[in-house]
């Protein structure tokens, strides 16, 4: 009887939590699909299948656009922070220079630091980068300014996280795998390419992962920096959706948008968990 | 052709003093092995000697050239270590070429040397296989081959079976000793493991809390260990001390008493001591002759039989202390039985206050 309680404890304790979790997302599902009066409705399944909302989206409104906003700058600031940080993380872990604790734990305390403290000198910053870049670039390509920007914002935000994150990983990479490079004569660099570069996919693609879903979910950085519809990422792009009249907060195509935005990480993170955190060493070293 | 030399090197991690004014030479192609307790400086020994580790003071030549500032590459070695530490993503030829490709060789050459090296570990058959894909004894068997198809004039082993199951190491410590006698380079090998020590190597150099303790030959270790430390290290069971002091001397032997019941003329001489000393008479339990008649003997009871078969070990005491006693496997002798030990003279050690030997 006791094993059967258990049971029951067990599962229904993960039931409750996998609820918790998806309900709401559930419900964004069934809203976007409802039409316009149907959403006001409280219920449990969709009364209709509509797919209006989404084509309004994808073909009436500029919200591909944002897609591809977002996806430029969660691409450009991923990769660029997760190669810094993955240097960084090297010589943080593996090269004895002084305060190197220090300097760790100045990176952790940034990785606290409230966006909005920062907003208005970085939007000072931003007038300035605008003035320069206009000078120096034509005017054709100023478009891109805005997204730069929040490029350049993010991978500043960004790496203090990645950079303590690979950091960990990387200190439990055996040291001996790295002498043993060593005494086979390759150099620092050769090293982080052939040997730390493939044991470290794993935590690579995590820390991307989490690095691109924090830039995906950005809002205020985005609000501030970008002036113009076109220029407009995702999570404003969802904010700015305007219904038919003044007063209509437009449910469906906000629903629909979320649902459109949340697509690409799940796919991401549904493609790459095979590789998160796959036995980092196995084999190298004993046992 | 790679001699070692180590000239007065010193070693400090912060304020810890790991490695005293070392000096040691190690002949080419000769088998050292470097053994002590744990903390003793010898892992570290090896890892300066490998390059991996800075000296404060001092030099270190491999072949007469000065190493000190020499990164691993260029000290023409190879190490393997405890961890076997191989290259988790690499296949095992992978594992043993990356040294050959990083000397920029010929593919035909890592070919060759590859599969010599795995012909000569027996490897043959894994050389596709991932490491996690081996047993402990066969990643053992990757690290050194990746040591071995470099073709170096030193070989660095630090602690390299003490992974292994206890079967697997006496397998593998045949093999590396045919491996010695195959290559003819210079090894230095790391243990804290006294009968590996003796087994393996041409010369044992026994290190205690940085200094060297004695350097020679397994047999000058064991029959004339330099003090009691070498002496209690070497040998297994270990050696019996019993304190003693000495009651008189003459041209060519000390006389000291035996466990307060008799005495004893040992053939050792020792300048700086004088009747009256406290000393500390070491005798192996091999040595021991149960109920038999010898220079000395002393009478006791059996407190512990321990029968391995080839020889049993009997555990005496005496005020507390015990000691141990050989004798053959198929003794009668059971727990609570009165024996005789006897003494043979010229297989005691005797220590003064400073645990030195006497000569």
């Amino acid at each position: 009887m006791n094993k059967l309680y258990d049971k029951i404890f067990k599962y229904g304790l993960q039931i409750i939590v996998i609820i918790f979790c998806v309900f709401p997302f559930y419900y964004a599902v069934m809203t976007s699909l409802e039409g316009s009066a149907a959403v006001f409705v409280p219920n449990f399944f969709p009364t209709e299948i509509n797919p209006k909302n989404y084509i309004y989206l994808l073909f009436e409104h500029n919200f591909p656009n944002t897609i591809l906003n977002s996806l430029f700058v969660a691409i450009v600031t991923v990769s660029i922070s997760i190669t810094i940080s993955y240097f960084a993380a090297w010589s943080l872990s593996r090269v004895n220079f002084q305060g190197r604790s220090m300097f760790l734990f100045v990176i952790l305390a940034i990785s606290m630091f409230p966006q909005i403290a920062v907003l208005t000198g970085m939007y000072q910053l931003f007038l300035n980068f605008k003035e320069f870049y206009f000078n120096i670039f034509d005017l054709r390509v100023k478009g891109i300014t805005s997204l730069l920007w929040l490029c350049f914002t993010y991978t500043m935000f960004n790496i203090p996280f990645t950079v303590w994150v690979l950091t960990t990983f990387m200190k439990g990479v055996p040291k001996e795998i790295e002498e043993a490079a060593i005494v086979d004569g390759a150099s620092s660099f050769l090293i982080l390419r052939k040997i730390f570069l493939p044991i470290m996919t794993p935590a690579i693609f995590t820390t991307a992962i989490m690095a691109m879903i924090a830039v995906w979910n950005e809002f205020l950085f985005a609000l501030t920096f970008t002036a113009t519809n076109s220029d407009r990422t995702i999570t404003v792009g969802i904010a700015l959706i305007n219904g038919t009249v003044e007063y209509e907060v437009p449910w469906g195509s906000i629903m629909a948008a979320s649902v459109i935005v949340t697509v690409p990480l799940v796919i991401i993170t549904l493609l790459l968990q095979g590789r998160i955190m796959s036995g980092l060493t196995a084999g190298s070293i004993k046992g | 052709m790679a001699d070692i030399n180590v000239n007065t090197v010193n070693k400090y991690f912060g304020d810890v003093h790991v490695i005293k004014d070392i000096s040691l030479d190690i002949k080419s192609q000769s088998f050292t092995v470097l053994v002590g307790p744990s903390g003793c400086g010898k892992s570290t020994m090896l890892r300066m000697i490998a390059g991996l580790e800075d000296i404060n003071s001092g030099t270190i030549s491999i072949d007469g050239q000065v190493v000190n500032d020499l990164p691993p590459k260029q000290r023409n070695i190879a190490m393997v270590f405890q961890s076997y530490a191989l290259y988790p993503h690499m296949t095992v030829f992978d594992n043993m070429a990356f040294g050959l490709k990083l000397e920029k060789r010929s593919k035909d050459e890592i070919n060759e040397r590859v599969n010599e090296a795995a012909r000569i570990l027996q490897i043959e058959d894994y050389l596709l296989r991932k490491p996690k894909q081996l047993s402990g004894g066969q990643r053992q068997r990757v690290a050194i081959g990746r040591a071995i198809t470099r073709k170096p004039k030193v070989f660095l082993f630090d602690e390299p079976l003490s992974n292994l199951d206890a079967a697997l190491r006496v397998q593998m410590r045949v093999e590396l000793a045919k491996l010695h006698n195959e290559l003819d380079a210079t090894m230095i090998y790391v243990t804290h493991d006294q009968t590996e020590a003796m087994t393996l190597a041409d010369d044992i150099v026994v290190l205690d809390t940085g200094i060297v303790s004695q350097k020679g030959s397994p047999l000058e270790l064991y029959d004339k260990p330099n003090n009691m430390f070498v002496g209690g290290f070497i040998g297994s069971p270990k050696m019996n001390f019993m304190p003693s002091k000495i009651l008189s001397k003459s041209a060519d032997s000390t006389e000291v008493d035996l466990m307060g019941m008799s005495k004893i003329s040992v053939p050792k001489l020792s300048a700086s001591s004088s009747e009256g000393d406290a000393v500390t008479l070491g005798i192996r339990p091999e040595h021991l002759v149960v109920n038999g008649d010898a220079d000395g003997s002393w009478e006791s009871k059996v407190f512990v039989v321990e029968k391995l078969g080839d020889v049993t070990y009997l555990y005496l005491e005496k005020d507390g202390e015990p000691l141990v006693a050989e004798t053959e496997g198929h003794s009668e002798i059971k727990v609570g039985d009165s024996v005789k030990v006897g003494f043979p003279a010229g297989r005691c050690q005797l220590f003064d206050s400073s645990n030195q030997a006497f000569k």
